[in-house]
């Protein structure tokens, strides 16, 4: 272990207003390592995920990536480490000023000296992986909610990150796009190798895309296993929520959806 | 002593509300000198705000100009003043009142869509995304929209001076049969050039202050669909208050 963890969260606290999050969150994430972290419906899932690329700053605690803390790091230098991720969001946050193909290129224009030609090439290129073909002169709001998320994690993908972020990638997707999705993401782990995290509710997804599971539990991270030791604990927390996600999921993602 | 309670929370607003302004501000200008430029979306917003803003600014100019020579020929007309009405309507037009309707027309217009334009990417994570993207989203939003206000609030005024000595015009020579010739003159007759620059100054002023508010309330929304609503209503409230308190030390200093 001569190289720094490329995340290491230690001590993570982040609390709105009265309502504590996270706390005293702890995690460690190797180069190339792939994480699933589960946790019920408002366990602070996304919120972990914020904090990792910065978007929220934690009120006490550190996130360093690849040993550099990334609050301590001038605004720029932040900058320059967020190119390292790409993300994709729980509702897709999708420009909607831009078409498809515009918020797919977005990153590759800002970032890349690619011709016009290599950026609609990999436009093109990302959307079919997400089995999206020729919708890139469509707008986001002509997009159903499973489209947008699966551009969002086009747009994610676009730079070849080193580090993906991927919040709920499959959540409200059909049975047969999931499994599409789930072997994109593993397709890309295995060839890009990239750090992963990513959040999900889907049992089977976690455990195709997972090296490792961390359960999110009352702010911290309650167990972090092997997706075979996981399934097979005898902790109650993570026992409960193995056996009993099938029913306790599906209601929860069900009054989400209704309540959006 | 309650009174004092809510005077002071107010004072605390207040400066709390200019302290974050100036912070933006700060961070939009270190947006204007970093890379990338981006010439583009500085002419999308000229678009919207000048273009798109022109026939409301010069309707509001016209009207503005006729009601003037209206209002002044009928009270100079009891000390047979009415050789002055042009000078009043140009002094008028050009020094106070095409700056600040035309500001408060931009105001009402785009300062509002500004808002909630960025308030609803606040609410849809949008401008999180921007930042996973590795794009400050100061530069990114407020520069093209300050710069534009900027540059074409000045532009919007000149051509409202313009359109409203003509509303003034036709109303004295068409409608209260001043003398064409007459009237001409007394319009340039007390102008100076100080009275055109103090207008185009204010109204730069006026174009950094409704962009950068109303970029600011769409940037600072918090929760959801309402919370735009929140954020347009206020940019508009707190954009034409800006204007009318600047409008006044700025007339102090310029003269
Ligand atoms: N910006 C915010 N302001 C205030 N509270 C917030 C904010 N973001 C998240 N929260 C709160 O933090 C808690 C955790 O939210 P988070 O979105 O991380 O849940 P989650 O684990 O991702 O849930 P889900 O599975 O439903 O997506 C929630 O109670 C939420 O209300
Ligand atoms: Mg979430």
């Amino acid at each position: 272990m001569h190289e720094p963890p490329e995340i290491q969260l230690a001590g993570l606290r982040k609390s709105f207003g009265p309502k504590l999050v996270l706390d005293g969150l702890d995690l460690s994430i190797a180069r190339g390592d792939s994480v699933v972290v589960l946790g019920k419906s408002g366990a602070g899932k996304s919120v972990l995920l914020k904090h990792l690329v910065g978007l929220l700053e934690p009120d006490t605690g550190t996130v360093a990536v690849q040993g550099e803390d990334l609050w301590t790091a001038p605004r720029s230098r932040r900058d320059e480490i967020r190119r390292r991720f790409g993300m994709s969001f729980q509702e897709g946050a999708l420009f909607d000023s831009m078409t498809v193909g515009e918020n797919v290129a977005f990153p590759l224009r800002r970032h890349t000296r690619m011709t016009p030609a290599e950026v609609r090439g990999r436009v093109a290129e990302c959307l079919a992986l997400v089995r999206l073909h020729g919708i890139e002169e469509r707008r986001p709001a002509e997009l159903s909610g499973g489209m947008r998320r699966r551009v969002g994690f086009a747009r994610a993908i676009a730079l070849k990150p080193e580090i993906l972020l991927l919040d709920e990638p499959t959540t409200g997707l059909d049975p047969i796009t999931t499994d599409v999705l789930t072997r994109v993401i593993v397709r890309m782990r295995d060839t890009l190798m990239p750090t992963m995290v990513t959040i999900t509710h889907d049992l089977k997804v976690a455990f195709a895309v997972a090296e490792r599971v961390a359960l999110l539990d009352g702010g911290r991270i309650v167990a972090d296993l092997p997706p075979r030791e996981f399934a097979a604990s005898s902790d109650p927390r993570v026992a409960a929520f193995v056996r009993g996600d099938a029913s306790e999921e599906l209601e929860a993602a069900g009054s989400e959806k209704g309540s959006e | 002593m309650s009174f004092l309670v809510a005077f002071g929370s107010l004072v605390l607003a207040v400066l709390e509300f200019h302290g974050r302004c100036v912070e933006l501000m700060a961070l939009t200008v270190r947006g204007l000198l970093r890379r990338p430029f981006d010439g583009r979306a500085i002419a999308t917003q000229v678009v919207r705000v000048g273009v798109e803003g022109l026939p409301v600014v010069l309707l509001t100019a016209v009207f503005t100009g006729a009601v003037l020579a209206l209002q002044t020929y009928t009270g100079f007309q009891r000390f047979h003043a009415e050789a002055w009405v042009g000078s009043v309507v140009s002094l008028s037009m050009l020094r106070e009142l095409a700056p600040v309707l035309t500001a408060l027309m931009v105001a009402g217009r785009s300062g509002s869509a500004m808002a909630a334009e960025i308030g609803s990417m606040r609410v849809t994570e949008q401008i999180d995304a921007l930042v996973a993207l590795a794009t400050d989203p100061v530069q990114y939003l407020f520069v093209p929209r300050v710069v534009a206000g900027i540059i074409v609030l000045p532009m919007l005024v000149a051509l409202a001076n313009g359109f409203g000595i003509i509303g003034g015009y036709l109303v004295a020579v068409r409608l209260l049969g001043a003398n064409p010739v007459a009237y001409g003159e007394s319009t340039f007759q007390f102008l100076d050039l100080n009275d055109l620059w103090s207008g185009l100054i204010k109204a730069g002023v006026f174009g950094l202050l409704i962009t950068l508010i109303g970029c600011q309330q769409g940037f600072d929304t918090k929760g959801g669909a309402e919370g735009v609503g929140r954020s347009t209503t206020a940019a508009v409230v707190l954009g034409s208050l800006a204007i009318l308190v600047s409008d006044f030390f700025l007339t102090k200093v310029l003269f």
